[in-house]
């Protein structure tokens, strides 16, 4: 039914805090670190905010050209040797892969991390088609093993604590359940890993960036899993983005430069990878893909979501998701730019996550494409009004408000009646059966003061008299 | 310089006392104030879910009291944001574009327009822990937020350094957003609250004696959170309360 | 397969954004004033790598023995250093699964950074960077630039089908945020500069 369809981020999120005293006091504690991180490297460039600005204009101008550049990049990318494929949907971007793997008889392939991927839900797609799909990078391949998508873009299991991951291993991959320590840890899926990469016929990658100039296109990670996937394998996929494209080599500085910062506060991740064709004796596949972007375009209030680099700066800022979990979104992307990026996939499945946000506005000063996402946020609030998904509850007891404050008699005469009409005065008092100032909780009871304030001035102001 | 005084309607019913402050500090300082009798609501209650249709009146009767003051001043940043920043929906007539730009919060305008360099007379022997609002920060540049490179800069800790006795404390996380949200903390209960205990604990081991803010809506979730932790001793109290010295609710810090 | 192309070209060009978004000029930037070598050793370390100076091949050699002296395989792109696995007798990437040390030149450094350029030329076999269990990199201190305009400015992507910008070895902190260097790639890097 339409009610369950729809994702309730309220209640996870709830979830997610009640859980015990440990998971969510973690998991803001890391994020804030990182955020802590990031403003001590961004303050040591001077030219920072310059570096906003022209990454931001860059992708701006790529955007509103991207058929040329696109077209640019792919006659670059096949001169190298590259085979390009164009997919207009999921659908098609899962088919194409699907079709590359059956003609090389693949059946066992080793990936990156790929938002578009899991945008696509690539990974059951070929499962269900009998592909043995295996995450490397160390935060995907925990999620896998958890049956859970990424709770990050770049830290896709930071909802989990070390003994959590300890457990999972132990139960599926043998390591000693007593064993806590993060560095055995690693060096166990290390081990467990390296036969998968041996044994797969192709690697699959995503893409950071794209220079139509080139034909290249750019892999940033740490672990140098998406280099060895692309490597040792004879076939190397890579699902790109049509919006990653940028134009020049030296446009590609700008956004490496902001990139790492901006994700974990550190220079630049340990691989930047730049592949402009295949290994020696092997094959490479590029499936540019649309899936919906080719449409945000046209919306005026929410193409600059576009922009996107996927640095997760916004979620590790952010005092919501940092205290909800990204699992609480339940959607690929999660946080702020989760909550701009769903509504364009599904508005009425994601109509609450606009609502999952107190508007701080953090989000939009970290971004390094400043993307206008705290404006975004509250414009898809008047999208889901709009579009009449706004529970009937809440839509009616603003209604009533509105037709209060707008009378100014009728206010008065609200107040006075005193706490029977609490609930269309102020904002956060709208509606009773939500006010959890009288739900006995965790906040105490507001009180009405006698006098009001008019009151107070009518009596000891009386000789002005303006109303 | 005539200014009409902006009373946002839950300071009006809930917090008179700041109401008072405000009017009675704008007064001292010289500045010729009146309180437009029909005003109500500036419309953030319903704009902030997303209605405009249902603020749409409330927002232009907000403009109808305030077109004819040379300035118009409120105690509360989120509320001035909603004036300045979100009536871009209603028709931009004179009127509405004057509103919209002559709409300031109060330590904004003391501190941008008056430029106050002193409150003689006023004393504040405590140690305070300043939150000022989302809103106020990264809404209206009261304040630098942290995550901005650049000279730090502080427009409500420069008001407070001016009054005696008032020593600012250190908090770990100096404008993380404390959970209010408005209609959030109505409808995001788990979250909000959390966040709301997560800014009291800061108060708490930063060795804060007071808590002050530009924001009364900020303070009312704070405090109605470190009254259920059993949080009874710390006050809570609007930056006009300080600056004015007084009136405090029940007549005493 | 043109046809999907062209409806993806299609909609984009009727769904741009009205307005002219120009292609924005990048500004030289003031540069750090720091000498190079000190501050890219800087970055290097920073990034987990550590580094070594060698007067000659042959104490190359050397240094490479004392760093690891359990290693039994020694992989070389380097002209100048031996090794016991000749890079150019492999055929397949897999053959270079069990190798201890990878020892490959890189063209230049970015003292920014601390990242070293690899290109496929420079490797050989992509996968030596990757699948080596730690690398050794040649560096001529004299080939450093100052940050990532230079070195975008210095290379030519068109000229190899795979290069690399790397830092230091391979690192993760998916498990409790916590660091650990030798995920997937390399567990460590020594710059030797020769």
């Amino acid at each position: 039914m339409k009610k369950e369809k729809v994702v309730d981020v309220v209640s996870n999120s709830a979830r997610f805090i009640a859980q015990d005293d440990i998971h969510e006091k973690m998991h803001d504690k890391n994020l804030w670190n990182a955020r802590v991180k990031r403003d001590r490297i961004a303050a040591s460039i001077p030219e920072w905010e310059q570096l906003r600005e022209l990454g931001s204009a860059i992708k701006e101008h790529t955007l509103n050209h991207l058929d040329q550049y696109l077209e640019q990049f792919a006659a670059n990318a096949e001169k190298r040797g590259a085979i390009v494929h164009w997919a207009r949907t999921a659908q098609e971007h899962n088919e194409i892969v699907y079709s590359i793997l059956e003609s090389h008889k693949v059946s066992s392939i080793i990936k990156s991390k790929s938002m578009l991927q899991d945008e696509c839900g690539m990974v059951p797609f070929l499962e269900q088609h009998g592909i043995e799909v295996t995450e490397s990078d160390l935060g995907e391949r925990i999620q896998q093993l958890s049956n859970e998508p990424p709770a990050h873009i770049v830290m896709p299991a930071i909802q989990k604590t070390t003994e959590d991951i300890a457990r999972l291993f132990a139960e599926k991959i043998g390591t000693d359940p007593g064993n806590n320590d993060p560095t055995s840890l690693t060096e166990a899926m290390r081990n467990n890993a390296r036969p998968r990469f041996m044994k797969a016929g192709a690697g699959m990658t995503g893409a950071n960036f794209a220079i139509a100039e080139t034909g290249t296109f750019v892999v940033c990670t740490n672990e140098g899993n998406a280099d060895i996937g692309a490597s040792v394998p004879p076939l190397h996929i890579a699902s790109i983005g049509i919006e990653k494209v940028i134009p020049k080599v030296r446009d590609l500085s700008i956004f490496i430069r902001l990139l790492s910062r901006s994700a974990l506060g550190t220079p630049a991740t340990q691989y930047t990878s730049h592949f402009t064709g295949p290994r020696n004796g092997g094959e490479l596949h590029i499936i540019l893909t649309d899936n919906g972007r080719s449409e945000r375009l046209a919306m005026k209030d929410f193409w600059r979501s576009l922009k996107c680099i996927r640095c997760g700066a916004c979620m590790n800022t952010c005092p919501v998701y940092r205290r909800s979990g990204g699992l609480a979104y339940q959607s690929t992307y999660s946080g702020p730019i989760g909550i701009i990026l769903s509504p364009t996939f599904d508005l009425k499945k994601y109509s609450e996550l606009p609502f999952h946000s107190t508007l701080c506005g953090s989000c939009s000063q970290v971004c390094p494409m400043k993307i206008d996402l705290s404006d975004q946020i509250y414009k898809w609030r008047e999208e889901v009004v709009k579009a009449g998904y706004m529970p009937k509850m809440r839509r009616l007891a603003f209604k009533a408000a509105g037709e209060i404050f707008a009378h100014p008699g009728q206010f008065h005469l609200a107040e006075n009646l005193g706490a029977k009409l609490l609930p269309i005065i102020p904002d956060f008092l709208v509606y009773s059966k939500l006010n959890p100032w009288t739900g006995g909780n965790d906040r105490e009871m507001i009180r009405l003061a006698k006098p009001t304030f008019r009151e107070w001035y009518l009596k000891n102001r009386k000789e002005q008299n303006n109303g | 310089m005539k200014v009409g005084l902006f009373i946002p309607c839950y300071i009006d019913a809930i917090y008179p006392e700041v109401g008072i402050a405000t009017l009675e500090l704008l007064e001292k300082l010289g500045v010729e104030v009146e309180v437009p009798h029909r005003q109500t609501c500036c419309g953030q209650p319903m704009t902030n879910e997303g209605d405009f249709e249902s603020a749409r009146c409330t927002e232009e009767l907000f403009v109808e009291n305030f077109k004819d003051y040379e300035y118009i001043v409120g105690p509360a940043g989120s509320c001035v944001k909603q004036v300045r920043v979100h009536y871009d929906k209603l028709e931009q007539t004179p009127d509405v574009r004057h509103v919209r730009e002559r709409t300031y919060e109060l330590v904004e305008f003391l501190h941008d327009i008056i430029k106050v360099k002193e409150f003689p007379g006023i004393e504040f022997p405590y140690k305070v822990a300043l939150h000022n609002s989302c809103s106020s920060i990264r809404g209206l540049g009261i304040a630098k937020p942290s995550e901005r490179p650049g000279e730090p800069f502080n427009k409500s800790a420069d008001l407070l350094k001016m009054v005696k006795g008032v020593e600012l404390v250190e908090l770990s996380r100096p404008d993380e957003c404390c959970g209010f949200g408005g209609t959030f903390c109505v409808t995001d209960e788990a979250v909000s609250t959390k966040m709301g205990r997560d800014k009291v604990s800061d108060y708490v081991s930063s060795g804060a004696e007071c808590v002050v803010s530009p924001d009364m809506s900020c303070l009312m979730h704070q405090q109605g959170v470190a009254r259920k932790m059993g949080i009874t001793t710390l006050p809570f109290v609007h930056i006009a309360q300080v600056l004015n010295g007084g009136p405090f609710k029940n007549g005493k810090l | 397969m043109d046809s999907t192309k062209d409806l993806i070209l299609e909609s984009l060009r009727r769904n741009r954004q009205a307005g002219d978004f120009p292609h924005p000029e990048i500004p030289d930037f003031p540069k750090s004033e720091r000498p190079i070598l000190d501050e890219f050793k800087e970055s290097l370390t920073a990034g987990g790598g550590t580094w070594r100076e060698a007067a000659s091949a042959a104490e190359a050699e050397g240094l490479i023995r004392e760093l690891h002296p359990d290693a039994k395989v020694i992989c070389s792109a380097a002209p100048e250093i031996r090794g016991n696995r000749d890079i150019h007798a492999i055929k397949d990437p897999h053959e270079l699964d069990d190798v201890d040390v990878g020892v490959i030149r890189a063209r230049f450094g970015v003292a920014e950074t601390g990242m070293v350029w690899l290109t496929q030329e420079d490797l050989k076999i992509d996968a030596l960077g990757v699948l080596s269990q730690h690398l050794v990199i040649l560096l001529d201190p004299q080939q450093l630039v100052r940050d990532m305009y230079e070195a975008y400015g210095r290379i030519d992507l068109q000229a190899t089908n795979y290069g690399c910008f790397m830092l230091g070895p391979s690192a993760t902190a998916d498990i409790g945020a916590f660091m650990v260097r030798g995920a997937q790639g390399a567990r460590s890097l020594t710059v030797i500069f020769l």
